[in-house]
């Protein structure tokens, strides 16, 4: 069965992607880093950031953490607060 | 306090928060839209943020710095939206008995917000515009 997830998207992942949230559908026991690997592959503008941290329910995961159906996942570009 | 508003920030109103019989010492740092960037005309700053993640982290921080100094009270606004050259994007304000915790926590506070704070500026030139940070 597959996993669906929402992507929400800020600053230049918003700008290159042309959405501000993307749906897309994951292997089951999919990772942050399965799912990365997806966007990637469907925004190769993406290549183009310097480094491009997940955010899974409002905080910092790595790259092995498992996504569930309805975690909350964000795109964290380079920040620059302040 | 910990604020994330589009709203200009109230300096008189965050510093009269911070004030306490207990506080010998206020140490302000205060963010503001400069008109350049490497000598590049700046017109505007655009802020964004993951509001609940912002808000969070910037938590986080405050904590983080409440462990490692005696800490009376802060205050950490971060504006988001449009700001225009001289505006303020940024207030953080901590009160200590004694200035040399002040000094060092309000720095602190600041530097890793913009380390590990989900906020975003984008900075319009005259000719263009750019998300800071963003590109290798």
């Amino acid at each position: 069965m597959d996993l669906p997830v929402s992507v929400l998207l800020f600053g230049i992942t918003r700008d290159l992607t042309g959405q501000s949230a993307i749906s897309i559908s994951l292997p089951e026991h999919a990772k942050v880093g399965d799912m990365l690997s997806q966007l990637h592959q469907q925004f190769p503008a993406l290549a183009g950031i310097r480094s491009l941290l997940v955010a899974v329910n409002g905080e910092y995961a790595e790259s092995d953490q498992l996504l569930n159906q309805n975690d909350e996942i964000a795109l964290i570009p380079p920040v620059s607060g302040g | 306090m910990i604020t994330l508003t589009t709203d200009p920030i109230d300096v008189p109103a965050a510093l009269a928060y911070l004030q306490s019989d207990q506080a010998g010492a206020i140490d302000l740092f205060l963010g503001v839209v400069r008109d350049n960037t490497q000598e590049r005309p700046v017109d505007r700053l655009e802020y964004e943020a993951y509001d609940r993640m912002a808000i969070t982290e910037m938590q986080k921080i405050a904590d983080d710095a409440g462990l490692r100094w005696p800490i009376l009270r802060y205050a950490i606004i971060h504006r988001k939206g449009t700001l225009i050259i001289g505006e303020m994007a940024v207030f953080i304000g901590v009160a200590t008995a004694h200035r040399a915790d002040a000094f060092d926590a309000c720095r602190y506070i600041i530097d890793t917000i913009k380390q590990t704070v989900p906020i975003w500026k984008k900075e319009v030139f005259t000719d263009g515009e750019a998300w800071v940070n963003a590109h290798p």
